[in-house]
């Protein structure tokens, strides 16, 4: 951008003020209706929720009701396994696989045996009572009220040949991966779980 | 206490985010000037509740104590509404 002053010789006529002045008031225009634009734009968190075992279904509905508390507005698009989460019959029965999990304290070989998974699950849900910890109904529950948007794939309802009346009330069906990402588009945050 | 509290949120026994999302709550039914009290035992809930203050508009955090309540670790907040 130039620094210097007009000389007095480049006056200019009033035709060119005029033009100036319309330019201005474009521009201000402009101005303000992004402003107006970013202003009312609440911040949007966007979660994909693709996984249905026990400890996969904390993370999404920890972060959505979290960032719902921080004014949020929250989207979480459950897919596949993730549909176990909002399912109201088997939300309460999630388990947890004992198999392919480095962490857990017992060999790949004995977590295959029959009857692990529903051992180290039992394990698991004591853990959870003990420390405290909200269960998944109730996190879906604080989730709704606090205005999260749970959504169920609609092609993975019919995939896995569940029916709308499955799901807790208040989720929302007949979503797709076109709204899910229009609504990606959007959001300041979007996680992939 | 020298300060003066409106409302009291008892959130003992609950982990996170439940307290975060309770304050939250009882923070909404607050008026301009009011100061609400959380109680919590989730240690997690003194830099959780410090971080929903700072980053919510018209909260602030006057204060966070950690006592003990009959061999019990309590965590309290403080949080008034400005506006």
């Amino acid at each position: 951008m130039s620094t210097e002053t007009p000389s007095s010789g480049t006056e200019l006529t009033a035709d060119q003020a005029a033009a100036l002045l319309d330019r201005i008031d474009a521009l201000e225009s402009e101005v303000a209706a992004l402003q107006s634009e970013v202003g009312d734009n609440a911040n949007k968190m966007v979660i994909i929720a693709t996984k249905g075992t026990l400890d996969m279904a904390y993370p999404p509905l920890i972060l959505a009701s979290t960032a719902a508390a921080f004014g949020y507005e929250v989207t979480v698009f459950h897919t596949f396994w993730g549909l176990e989460i909002l399912h109201e019959k088997n939300s309460k029965n999630l388990k947890l696989s004992s198999v392919g999990n480095p962490n857990m304290p017992i060999p790949n070989a004995i977590a295959a045996l029959p009857g692990m998974d529903r051992m180290t699950t039992r394990m698991m849900r004591g853990k959870i009572a003990d420390n405290d910890v909200a269960s998944v109904e109730e996190l879906i529950e604080v989730s709704l009220e606090s205005g999260v948007d749970l959504q169920a794939c609609q092609m993975t309802i019919d995939l896995l040949g569940y029916d709308e009346a499955d799901f807790y009330d208040g989720v929302t069906t007949g979503v797709g991966a076109a709204s899910a990402f229009q609504e990606m588009q959007q959001a300041d945050i979007q996680l992939l779980i | 206490m020298s300060m003066d509290v409106t409302e009291t949120l008892d959130v003992k026994g609950q982990n996170c985010p439940m307290p975060v999302i309770k304050t939250k709550g009882a923070f909404e039914t607050l008026a301009a000037g009011e100061t609400l009290e959380v109680v919590s035992t989730d240690s997690g809930s003194m830099s959780d509740i410090a971080g929903w203050a700072d980053s919510t508009d018209g909260a602030e955090l006057l204060d966070q104590q950690e006592t003990t309540d009959n061999g019990e670790d309590v965590y309290k907040h403080y949080v008034t509404k400005t506006d």
